[in-house]
């Protein structure tokens, strides 16, 4: 922005190098803020962001480097220190004491005016002087843990700001944000800068970066990969920038005529884990070469329904799931796979992959006693090593060995492995849940061309994901759960963000 | 590799803290430890037939260890060997009363397979219950162990005792001599070496195979190691968990049959204590396989260390006129800096590693998943 020419650098890092055993997550990094900008760092997952931000608030050390605070070389040495120098920090994850309110929340750490004795009646007014200054909406007297996840981060901002931030840094705000809480978020934000505070923001969704930033910093494998501002930048050189090389950031899809409805639920009511229905009443066809996708926010009943169309849940009576003609609805998950169902789950570590397991044991997992993998009633060792190179080529799986421990692997590498599994067995219906969240843009991006592949196979795919940009991608129809409905089905060439986001919200109905 | 060999040295290291202790114990008895190691060494290794007698005894440690192995990997303790042998040991013998004239060629495999077959049942009743019930398999297989004594004690002092034993009116709770068409061959003249031993040993070996070489033991470890993962992939978890303590109380049943059919007096007999029949061999058997690092083919070389320091103590005894309990000490001592040292070893292997667990940094990847309240 033009303005911040004439503003006071309100921080400045310098050569900033920090080692950690094996890697190095910062190496002379140069960064600054001045007072009245957002800065935001942006780099994939690893790129060395909070580590940096850690260094600002006292909780690393850097190794070599020096930070200036309003011009004045400053040591911070620990959170205590930072909150002195006025700097402020909402961690990427939350700082909060569920149990206790809001305001205890604030007070906590804090010396009470009125010692040994708290001054909560105190601090709450001024928690509400500052939530009605900063359209912080939150009452100071609620306990914490019955907030939703936006408010909770109210709460942290609030925090800072009952400190007298100056500068505040804001690590990932809005991984767990609905689309409108992102928005009246950025509005908050911007009015916090426009009273003269600085602010680094720290994300990987582009979008974001282009709607907030003054200013943009990459980052890439601890190093600074250059800086622009949204004026000068594309989404797509941002992506070059964060990758190192050429990124499709909206997957390329051919026509395709869809074909019969290959899974079909009807009436689909399903228990969640604390007792009370978690997916109600749900009716949905998933077409051959389509791709349906579910967008809601988290904790809507999604998990359930995967896990139900899965078979690794139980369905209340009433409800039918059927795929390709044949009722499966009590069917065990091992039939409904040799059925042609193929499941990436949501919670890679734990259900899909053995975490103990090799690449290769990992890629057999499911098909490891067919007739291909065995000779003899022994493993076919030589077979399913062929097969495991093979795989791993072909999904262009970043590893060492096939014999490489999985968990030694990316997050990236990780999901590309369950991907190259589940579609080896080339499934009639694939049902993936975030299949690409904490997974690098380059991995996020051949996993996409994949499920599109799918459609021209004439799968039927399913894919069911809290990243709206994901979905508005890959969907041919987007449907929106909330509270364990599909509240609407929307064909993506008429799909408007605003819209989507206001479903998801439970906002709006139709 | 260096993690490796120092986790593969620290076994070896417990096992000599534990010798240290002893030749304390052994100093404090007024013996001297050098005398003492001589005389288990001589007692165990002496002759042929004491390698023999030490191969014998560790002969069921072998059996019971590989399936605690095989358990282990499926994530499932199974503290039940005494039941399982007794179990095996009961079929074995109700066979050979039943049909004692059959041929050696078929009576001898039928009694084995008696045994394995009266394992697998007392060790499928814990795996269903575990696995359809979510019952602590530690508690129901340990709790078996007392059902089984006592039902032993009942069979071999009433239904089954000896006819002579009634006559005579000693009332000794034992079977009467079993069919010597039953009776396992001796493998080398002048010794106890009998063919049990060479079985013991192949079912260590097979069940090595199954673990890593058939898609059984893939799932029984897959779902060791990850029930959910193996859950999502199409493996019933609840039918392998059953399997796990099946094939592991089976080895515990042969490790009874050969017992029976591999003892001098060819006959089941018991003292009316708890370890009377499986001189805790059950028990040991768990010693020999953590001993062995969980793995059945270390079991083997593991079971023959415990079954020397076993006959080695009745030399021991005789020689020095130290109590043979002292073995049970040393054994004892064994366990504790074994398995204290497993936490060691996975301190000492983190450290020259150096580097976070790979799960701390997946959560990394997952913001809020420790807020209570939050589904992510
Ligand atoms: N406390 C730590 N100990 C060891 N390595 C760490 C630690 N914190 C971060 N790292 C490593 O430093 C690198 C940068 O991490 P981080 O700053 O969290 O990245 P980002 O926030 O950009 O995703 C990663 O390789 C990460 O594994
Ligand atoms: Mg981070």
């Amino acid at each position: 922005m033009g303005t911040s020419n004439t503003t006071k650098v309100l921080l400045e890092m310098r050569g900033i190098t920090k080692r950690f055993p094996g890697v190095i997550a910062n190496e002379d990094v140069d960064f600054d803020v001045r007072n009245g900008e957002v800065h935001t760092l942006l780099g994939e997952n690893g790129a060395g962001k909070s580590t940096l931000m850690k260094i600002v608030f006292g909780l690393y050390q850097a190794d070599e480097g020096e930070v200036l605070l309003r011009g004045e070389p400053i040591d911070i040495r620990s959170p205590s220190e930072a909150i002195a120098a006025r700097i402020g920090m909402v961690h990427q994850h939350f700082m909060l004491v569920p149990p206790l309110t809001v305001a205890e929340n604030v007070a906590l750490g804090l010396s009470s005016s009125r010692r040994p004795f708290t001054d909560l009646a105190k601090v709450s007014t001024r928690i509400s002087e500052i939530s009605d200054a900063h359209g912080l909406a939150v009452d100071p007297s609620t306990e914490v843990w019955r907030l939703s996840v936006g408010e909770r981060q109210r709460v942290e901002i609030i925090k800072a700001l009952y400190r007298d931030a100056e500068l505040l840094v804001l690590d990932e705000p809005t991984a767990v944000l609905t689309p409108q809480e992102v928005d009246d978020l950025f509005v908050i934000l911007r009015r916090m800068v426009d009273d003269g505070r600085g602010l680094i923001f720290i994300s990987h969704k582009l979008h974001e970066v282009m709607a907030l930033s003054d200013r943009i910093t990459v980052l890439r494998d601890g190093r600074v990969a250059g800086s622009t501002t949204p004026a000068e930048a594309t989404r797509e050189s941002l992506a070059r920038m964060m990758v190192g090389r050429e990124v499709r950031l909206t997957p390329h899809k051919g026509k395709v005529t869809v074909g019969d409805a290959r899974l079909s639920i009807r009436n689909l009511t399903v228990i969640g884990d604390r007792g009370t229905p978690a997916v109600k009443n749900l009716s949905l066809d998933v077409l051959g070469g389509e791709i349906l996708g579910i967008a809601g926010v988290s904790g809507n009943g999604q998990r359930e329904f995967a896990e139900a169309v899965a078979g690794l849940r139980h369905t209340e009576p009433g409800g039918t799931i059927t795929m390709d003609g044949a009722d499966i609805t009590t069917s065990s998950t091992r039939v409904r796979r040799n059925l042609g169902l193929a499941y990436v789950p949501e919670e890679r570590m734990r259900d899909g992959v053995v975490a103990e397991f090799s690449v290769s044991e990992n890629l057999v997992l499911v098909n490891h006693g067919s007739r291909e993998f065995t000779k003899r009633g022994l493993l076919a060792t030589g077979a399913i090593r062929r097969r495991s190179t093979e795989m791993v080529k072909q999904f262009a799986v970043k590893t060492p060995t096939i014999d490489t421990p999985i968990a030694s692997l990316s997050g990236g590498n990780i999901q590309k492995v369950v991907m190259a599994r589940e579609l080896s067995a080339s499934p009639g219906v694939l049902l993936a849940c975030q299949p690409t969240r904490g997974v690098d843009i380059g991995s996020a991006e051949y996993i996409h061309s994949r499920l599109i592949e799918q459609r021209e196979r004439g799968a039927a795919t399913l894919v069911v994901s809290e990243d709206l940009d994901e979905i508005l991608g890959l969907a041919d129809r987007i449907a929106v759960m909330y509270e364990g409905e599909i509240v609407a089905i929307i064909d993506s060439a008429d799909a408007k963000r605003e819209e989507i986001g206001l479903l998801m919200a439970g906002v709006l109905e139709t | 590799m260096l993690s490796k060999i120092v986790g593969s040295a620290v076994p070896v290291l417990a096992a000599l803290a534990a010798f240290l202790v002893g030749a304390v114990m052994l100093l404090v008895l007024g013996a001297s430890p050098l005398d003492g190691l001589k005389a288990i060494l001589d007692g165990a290794f002496g002759s042929g037939e004491r390698l023999a007698a030490t191969a014998v005894k560790a002969t069921p440690l072998i059996l019971v260890g590989a399936g605690i192995s095989i358990a282990f990997r499926a994530r499932v303790i199974n503290i039940g060997g005494e039941g399982q042998i007794i179990a095996g040991a009961l079929l074995a013998t109700v066979i050979a009363l039943a049909l004692p004239d059959l041929p050696s060629v078929v009576l001898i495999p039928l009694v084995l397979m008696g045994g394995a077959i009266g394992g697998t049942i007392l060790g499928a009743i814990p795996g269903v219950l575990k696995a359809y019930a979510s019952v602590n398999e530690i508690l129901s297989t340990i709790m078996l162990n007392l059902v089984m004594v006592q039902f032993m004690n009942f069979l071999l002092r009433g239904p089954l005792i000896d006819p002579l034993e009634i006559a005579a009116g000693t009332r000794i709770p034992q079977t009467q001599r079993l069919s010597d068409n039953a009776a396992l061959p001796t493998l080398v003249e002048g010794t106890r070496l009998h063919l049990g031993v060479v079985v013991a040993v192949v079912a260590a070996v097979i069940a090595y195979i199954v673990l890593w070489r058939m898609p059984l033991g893939f799932r029984l470890r897959a779902v060791g190691h990850s029930p959910e993962a193996a859950r999502a992939a199409g493996i019933n978890v609840e039918r392998n968990i059953t399997y796990a303590l099946a094939i592991s109380g089976m080895l515990g049943g042969l490790a009874g049959a050969i017992l029976v059919f591999g003892s001098e007096g060819q006959r089941m007999i018991t003292d009316g204590s708890a370890a009377g029949f499986t001189g805790a061999a059950g028990f040991n058997g768990i010693v020999a396989a953590l001993f062995g690092g969980l793995h059945p083919l270390w079991t083997i070389p593991s079971a023959f260390l415990f079954g020397a320091l076993l006959t080695g103590a009745t030399q021991l005894q005789r020689v020095l006129q130290i109590p043979a309990a002292l073995a049970v000490a040393l054994n004892g001592l064994v366990v504790i800096f074994v398995i204290s040292s497993a936490r060691f070893r996975s301190y000492i292997q983190s450290i020259i590693e150096k580097r976070p667990s790979n799960r701390a940094s997946e959560d990394l990847e997952r913001p809020y998943s420790k807020i209570p309240g939050v589904d992510t």
